[in-house]
């Protein structure tokens, strides 16, 4: 009997990506897809990497499948959009050893600023796509993928969603393959993509696609029962159809890029009323209506959000949820925590009354009540080349009173080049780079400027301030995150400076491990004002009592940011 | 047997990740189908967050739909109240008598709720405990969890030995010692 394990549907595609043979994986962290490299990186036959963004890991991951091994890049679905650029053309190339792209979906944006569908992606890149409904197919898919990556010489997307990189479930574990490296072969035909070659190679994609198409896959199966009522589903969907509907026809479809039209059209023959149920964009219901087939989709089901099986129970059978309505609570949104670095820099802003052009990140919370300084947030990197955009726009006094605000990783990712383009094109904006040592906000991992790589070796840190200077920038200033004054002062002085500064502030993330905190901070109650402050920062560990003073908490580490905005000396630093 | 649905909600960093962790690896245990769906990323920071754990013979969707939670384990006062509505009408909470504001709380722009368990117990059965102070107590403030976890054994399927061998196997090894012994503290013989 083999071995069963609950695992993450992320966990469960570096196992299938394991199992297979892989030898190289690329990514960019991003929710939800992080934990695939997390993973990945524990089994030893595999070199696993974070590049500093996804256009770097899907180029990595074709190098290694050119030069004859198995490969994974994996990314959320905005990093898609990042690495679009090789992904298009790796279509036309094809590949030496089978290439999988894992890119997760993020319906309902539970970390995320926009829900796009990676699946309209890989349909205007020629790729096909495979799409898992729990973690033991994700697994098998990812393996399935492989296969079908070199038979059809193509990359390969395996496309999930949070909801089901983030559920676990039961996966049964297999043996490892190994692959022969595949002996390189000159082709220039193939894998140099000028106008001539490219010009051949793009029929050959669009056979490869038909092919597809048309190929008898055991993962799109026609489950027969009640044939008044037919869905069309896939991923998570399909398992609310299950949960709502157990006797419903369902043609699940494992591959969802091409499609499998013979047997979309012998199901739709054979059932009543045909629905298709997919999360997000109508991407199944466009083509199978634009083959003549009569099918109800969006005009039930919405573009936005997760769906349920009570969505199926509403508007299918015409239950609505029968559940009573939910009790009136406050909401709790995310925030900062104690002692974020972020905070205190969010507080010289405010107090400076400075606009902030934001950035992807934990700081995008900044701008969220209390602090509200940041302004903008669209795309990794997108701070420092909107600010550059805004001055070009409106002149250099325009943005006096503007800087962007940038985390280390971002800056690393994408943020390196925008400030390129402000140095190069004489911009005279403020950066201000929050080095917290680490990617934050999904959960701590490392990148060019931390001195560590994913599989934990010491390498050399990029030096971000030398990195400024090498672009052109003259002036570079390193700051300690808490030190609010000198911060201040430093603000001041490079908005108002007539040239391109960055500003580096610097302490670690709080959660960041191996860090102690041996103090905290106290309220003196006999000295307070109850003026509030202390409050304006936002902390969580201050809490506002019934008689209007404060109270600090146990989750307090000491930073001192609220003690540096008391006037009255009622916070007092003490020993934990 | 049915498929049980167990909710476990709290405050993002309060170790829910963990605690799926230990249901999961009980259900499993136990030969059951189980799936279990978390909440990574931005919502972790603070935010209130949601961990479905479902077990029987065969599961097929990985969340718990509203109404129909066996058990509701929060780790926080108004955590309970926020997702009370998932409960079916003999569902049960299990409920850490402990508060903690949200940040619309502490700007003064909302006010936390009074008589959250008064609120709670004319709906459903509650079992409540203040693990927070027990664990802190025992001198491991961030056992809290487990101490809730044993709290709710109560209304779960599996036997102590069963609990105690799990939180042995997920648990960091330095750690197993203290969660074993708050898990003890929460348990009702």
């Amino acid at each position: 009997m083999s071995d069963k394990a609950l695992m993450l549907g992320n966990e469960a595609i570096a196992r299938g990506a394991w199992e297979a043979g892989v030898k190289v994986s690329a990514a960019y962290p991003g929710t939800p897809s992080t934990e695939i490299s997390e993973s990945i990186v524990k089994y030893k036959e595999v070199y696993a990497e974070w590049a500093p963004n996804e256009k770097v890991a899907v180029e990595v991951a074709l190098g290694a499948s050119i030069a004859g091994v198995r490969s994974l890049a994996s990314m959320k679905h905005v990093g898609l959009n990042v690495a679009a650029d090789p992904l298009f053309t790796a279509s036309y190339t094809g590949v030496g050893g089978g290439m999988v792209l894992v890119a997760a979906d993020d319906p309902g944006m539970y970390s995320s600023q926009n829900e796009q569908d990676s699946r309209m992606v890989a349909r205007a890149a020629l790729v096909p796509v495979l799409e898992p409904s729990d973690s033991a197919e994700a697994k098998e898919f990812t393996k399935l993928a492989y296969e079908l990556s070199e038979r059809f010489d193509t990359p390969v997307m395996v496309r999930t969603t949070t909801r089901l990189s983030h559920s676990q479930g039961l996966v049964e574990l297999g043996e490892r393959v190994e692959p022969a490296d595949k002996p390189y072969e000159r082709d220039i035909a193939k894998y140099v993509m000028m106008p001539v070659n490219a010009i051949r190679r793009h029929p050959i994609v669009e056979e490869r696609m038909k092919a597809l198409s048309e190929e008898d896959l055991p993962v799109n199966r026609a489950e027969y029962g009640d044939l008044s009522i037919g869905f069309v589903a896939s991923g998570i969907p399909y398992l609310y159809v299950k949960e709502a509907l157990p006797e419903a026809s369902v043609l699940k479809l494992g591959m969802v890029n091409p499609l499998p039209r013979k047997l979309i059209e012998e199901f739709a023959a054979k059932v009543g009323k045909l629905y298709i149920f997919e999360e997000l964009e109508p991407v199944i219901e466009e083509q199978v209506r634009s083959w003549g087939i009569p099918a109800v989709g969006k005009e039930l089901f919405t573009r936005q959000g997760e769906y349920s099986a009570a969505l199926l129970r509403d508007r299918i059978l015409h239950q609505p949820a029968t559940a009573r309505p939910a009790d009136d609570a406050p909401a709790r949104p995310p925030i900062l925590c104690p002692g974020c670095p972020h905070r205190s820099v969010f507080t010289a802003l405010s107090q400076l009354k400075l606009h902030a052009a934001g950035d992807i990140g934990c700081y995008t919370l900044g701008a969220v009540a209390p602090l509200s300084v940041v302004d903008t947030t669209v795309c990794m990197g997108s701070s420092i080349s909107t600010l550059h955009g805004m001055e070009k726009g409106r002149g250099a006094a325009y943005v006096k009173d503007w800087v962007a605000v940038i985390g280390d990783s971002t800056f690393m990712h994408t943020g390196v080049n925008s400030l390129m383009n402000m140095a190069y094109n004489r911009a005279t904006g403020t950066v201000v780079v929050l080095d917290n040592s680490t990617t934050g906000m999904t959960g701590h991992q490392d990148h060019p400027a931390t001195g560590k790589t994913l599989r934990g070796e010491a390498v050399p840190a990029i030096d971000i301030a030398g990195l400024c200077r090498a672009l052109g920038v003259r002036r570079v200033h390193e700051v300690g995150a808490f030190d609010l004054e000198a911060l201040k002062e430093l603000l001041r002085q490079e908005t108002a400076a007539d040239e391109l500064s960055v500003v580096i502030a610097r302490a670690p993330c709080v959660l960041l491990k191996g860090q102690t905190f041996p103090n905290r901070c106290r309220e003196v109650p006999d000295k307070c004002k109850k003026c509030g402050a202390c409050l304006k920062p936002g902390c969580p560990s201050l809490t506002r009592l019934p008689e209007k003073n404060i109270h600090i908490d146990a989750m307090c580490t000491g930073c001192g940011l609220c003690q540096r905005l008391c006037k009255f000396g009622a916070i007092e630093t003490v020993a934990r | 047997m049915a498929t049980k649905n167990i909710m476990i909600v709290g405050v993002g960093g309060q170790g829910t990740l963990l605690t799926s962790r230990i249901l999961g690896g009980l259900a499993v245990r136990g030969g059951y189908d189980v799936k279990l769906s978390e909440v990574h990323g931005m919502a972790q920071r603070g935010g209130s967050v949601v961990t479905f754990v479902r077990y029987g013979e065969k599961v097929a969707e990985p969340v718990v739909e509203e109404g129909q939670a066996d058990v509701l384990v929060a780790f926080e006062r108004l955590e309970a109240l926020r997702y009370a509505h998932f409960l079916k009408e003999d569902g049960v909470v299990v409920v850490n008598d402990h508060r903690i504001d949200p940040i619309t709380v502490v700007t003064g722009a909302a006010g936390y709720p009074d008589g959250i368990l008064a609120r709670l117990g004319a709906r459903h059965k509650v079992v409540s405990l203040d693990a927070t102070a027990v664990a802190a107590a025992m001198g491991a403030p961030k056992a809290f969890n487990v101490v809730v976890l044993g709290l709710a054994a109560q209304f779960l399927d599996f036997s102590r030995e069963d609990w105690l061998a799990v939180i042995e196997a997920v648990v960091p090894p330095k750690t197993v010692a203290v969660n074993k012994q708050a898990f003890e503290a929460g348990y009702k013989k």
